[in-house]
């Protein structure tokens, strides 16, 4: 058993750190929610790692990664989160290029890969549908072959950032005879086809970030399906896999917990700062002790994962726990606040006005974070469906 | 013992009722929050026509007679429409302040305009160093001739866009959280010195910053005995708090209803997931919070007369309460109606915002916690 880190681990952390240090677009700095950002700054960071070669260390070095070790990408992470780099668009990077190159043929790997990389093209996620959410088996989008082309119909939601994509990789049914999961596929379209219209979502907090997508007798040629045929479930499971793992958020959640002990330092309770409120500090100690058996629970997985195992069932235990915590903080933000905590932040079409925020920047969004979080027990399989994965794949229930 | 309502109570409440789902339904409630306003003047002549402003004052005072159980009436239905026109801001605590603490004549100035709809207050108690603590106070009232100068800075006044006059508190004497020294006085929004900087709450309503500089008011402004306001602040807040919590199990209330509804008709793996036990677990938990809420709201609205440390604690006891449910109803209602309940289009998760910030107000459930701590 050994929890630490080798000299050559330490080596490499170093080195990260530096390059982050020296490289990370100094326009994004103190930006730390997409809904502040331009298209254009969503991709900055992306593009700096593209011309590092770092932008993807989770794929297999043929097709571009890095060929580091699982804990060498562990590091990686955790150092991004802790200089709080912006997050990547995981849609192209982590959900339909891993599909792409394993069960993609030459030509579509040949023609999709590299505007992942490069981030020349944009992808989006068409899975849910509103029918179909949790259940996402029991989709409605029909496509019917006719020729060289699919004629697709049906609609997606909770689309993220569709109002900039290039792509959309969807998952329709093609087989209306079949059981349910033998009639999907996996075709990949492009968002310029005729019949396809994007709808925003505007959620809670006020943010735009997800969308409706509608296709009426949109064409798609048939060499965009990947795979066979009504294979499309192996695929998207293949996929949902891999959004779990990942998805627990320690680093950032540290960092999270680091910028509310901050917080709690400079509210003042009765001319004291919070942060010496036994109560509070109880709080923080708290969901700090759930977030290291998180980490710990996740080098756990990590180093079954480096030995060939997993990631299993238990990557489930992630998902909950993760978004759990991370929600917690938001709350725990919420309340160090105090009465600033009432104020809403213009996001949108209303930021570009430059209304009035009052109160510390630190209680900016406090409110709205919390909001926006709720989603995270929803999103990647809700939590409820986790613990069924849990109770059915890990306790044999 | 008896938990009904009296004939005009009941019909307080049905008049209230059925005016809301006329006048207030969802998407004029998005209109009004929308608009450069922020809040529909018309209803608020109608609240006056219908009496509701009326309500919760003595007869003495023009009122009709009523008041916790009626506040607690028209607040409840109100936290089903999610109604953003400042009541609690007006009659609740701008009318209990003016009804404990004002001079007859002061009452004689002020209360018609309330109850006739003409003029909005908002109360500026609030500091950003302060956080809940009532007496922590940097504003400053320094004796001038007969009257006063004010000098300070209030946080997050809710409804003060709207307002025509604002209740100030303002240290006249002592350090800066002593219980002695505090008094309030009547402001103009418009008198020199005033400025106002307007946003919005992420629940839909609007507040505002003001700065007092060098703010001259007469002798008849101040409210109440020089210095020592605080007992009447803490117990009209107290009554605000008794506001808020029937809002609170309006808000619950239509949240558990709503979520009931969808997940009996909303169909995953075959089924409605209303069949799932784990939900309908869930389900009977909120259930079980609001009904702890409602019990809550009806004590702490027969206790507000009672003795201070009876009502702190029926008060804060109350606002731990709403603050735990609120937040356990909201959360849930948003996680069983799934990517739906994140929608800004659906009315849920407006109810959850405003459950949340119910809670920041007045004090969150920690401050509560440890106010009724020590007053029992």
């Amino acid at each position: 058993m050994d929890m630490s880190f080798s000299p050559e681990e330490l080596a490499f952390r170093d080195e990260v750190r530096t390059f982050i240090a020296g490289n990370y677009p100094a326009e994004l700095r103190g930006i730390k929610t997409r809904a502040e950002m331009t298209k254009e700054q969503i991709l900055l960071w992306h593009r700096v790692l593209y011309k590092k070669g770092w932008i993807v260390p989770h794929w297999p070095v043929e097709y571009g990664g890095t060929g580091w070790s699982i804990t060498q990408r562990y590091i990686w992470n955790e150092e991004c989160a802790r200089a709080e780099t912006t997050s990547l668009l995981p849609f192209g990077l982590s959900m339909v290029g891993p599909v792409i190159y394993t069960f993609g043929n030459e030509e579509q790997k040949k023609r999709f890969l590299p505007g992942i990389l490069s981030a020349d093209d944009w992808w989006c996620q068409g899975y849910s549908e509103p029918g179909s959410g949790s259940d996402l088996a029991s989709l409605r989008t029909r496509a019917v072959r006719e020729g060289d082309h699919y004629v697709v119909n049906g609609s997606k939601t909770w689309t993220t950032l569709a109002q900039h994509a290039d792509w959309i990789f969807c998952l329709v049914w093609t087989d209306p005879n079949a059981k349910q999961q033998e009639g999907i596929s996996f075709l990949l379209i492009d968002m310029k086809t005729p019949g396809i219209t994007v709808r925003p979502i505007i959620t809670i907090e006020g943010g735009h970030e997800v969308n409706e997508v509608f296709l009426e007798d949109v064409r798609v040629p048939v060499e965009n399906l990947i795979g066979e045929e009504n294979k499309g479930w192996t695929y998207a499971k293949f996929l949902l896999g891999n959004e779990r793992s990942g998805i627990a958020g320690v680093a950032r959640s540290k960092k999270a917990i680091e910028r509310l002990r901050a917080i709690a330092g400079a509210e003042l309770v009765d001319g004291r700062p919070l942060i010496t409120d036994g109560e509070f500090q109880r709080k923080i100690s708290e969901v700090e002790i759930e977030l290291t058996a998180l980490e710990v629970t996740e080098l756990r997985t990590l180093a079954a994962e480096s030995k060939g195992r997993g990631p299993g069932p238990e990557a489930s235990i992630l998902k909950i726990r993760g978004t759990e915590i991370q929600q917690r903080i938001t709350e725990l933000v919420l309340e160090a606040v105090g009465n600033y905590g009432l104020v809403n932040t213009p996001l949108g079409e209303a930021a570009n006005s430059n209304e009035f925020v009052p109160g510390p920047e630190y209680s900016n969004m406090a409110a709205q974070n919390l909001f926006n979080m709720r989603k995270a027990s929803i999103y990647g399989g809700s939590n409820e469906i986790q613990h069924n994965i849990i109770a059915k794949m890990v306790l044999g229930l | 013992m008896d938990f009904s309502f009296s004939e005009e109570q009941t019909l307080l409440r049905n008049m209230v009722q059925s005016f809301l789902s006329d006048k207030y339904d969802f998407e004029t409630r998005r209109k009004i929050v929308k608009s450069a306003d922020g809040w529909s003047p018309a209803n608020w002549g109608q609240f006056a026509e219908l009496g509701l402003l009326a309500a919760p004052f003595p007869e003495e005072l023009g009122g009709l007679g009523g008041g916790a159980i009626e506040t607690m009436l028209i607040m409840e239905q109100f936290g089903r429409h999610l109604v953003v026109e400042p009541f609690v801001e007006t009659v609740v605590l701008a009318g209990g302040l003016l009804r404990e603490a004002g001079s007859p004549a002061q009452q004689e100035a002020h209360i018609p305009g309330i109850i006739a709809g003409e003029t909005v207050w908002a109360f500026a108690y609030a500091e950003p160093q302060g956080r809940y603590n009532l007496a922590d106070l940097v504003t400053t009232a320094k004796k001038d001739g007969e009257g006063y100068v004010l000098n300070g800075y209030k946080a997050v006044v809710l409804g003060a866009p709207w307002a025509g006059k604002l209740i100030v508190s303002a240290r006249t004497s002592g350090g800066q959280r002593d219980k002695d020294g505090v008094s309030l006085f009547i402001v103009d929004k418009s008198a020199a010195g005033v400025s106002t900087r307007d946003y919005p709450t992420t629940d839909g309503r609007r507040a505002s910053e003001v700065t007092l500089e060098n703010v001259k008011v007469g002798a008849d402004a101040l409210l109440g005995g020089e210095g020592k306001a605080l007992p009447v602040i803490e117990k009209v807040t107290d009554e605000a708090i008794a506001a808020l919590a029937a809002e609170a199990t309006g808000c619950m209330d239509e949240l558990n209803k709503a979520t009931v509804e969808y997940c009996k008709t909303r169909k995953q793996f075959g089924q409605p997931i209303g069949k799932f036990q784990v939900l309908q677990h869930r389900m009977v938990d909120m259930f079980m919070a609001y009904e702890q809420s409602v019990s809550m709201s009806y004590m702490v609205s027969l206790k507000l007369g009672e003795s201070d440390s009876e009502r702190v604690k029926a008060a804060a006891g109350t606002k731990v309460q709403i603050g735990k449910a609120g937040r356990f109803v909201g959360q849930q209602a948003v996680q069983l109606h799934g990517g739906m309940g994140m929608t800004d289009e659906l009315n849920v998760g407006h109810y959850f915002k405003r459950l949340t910030m119910i809670d920041t107000q007045f004090g969150n459930v920690d401050h509560q916690l440890k106010r009724y701590s020590e007053a029992a």
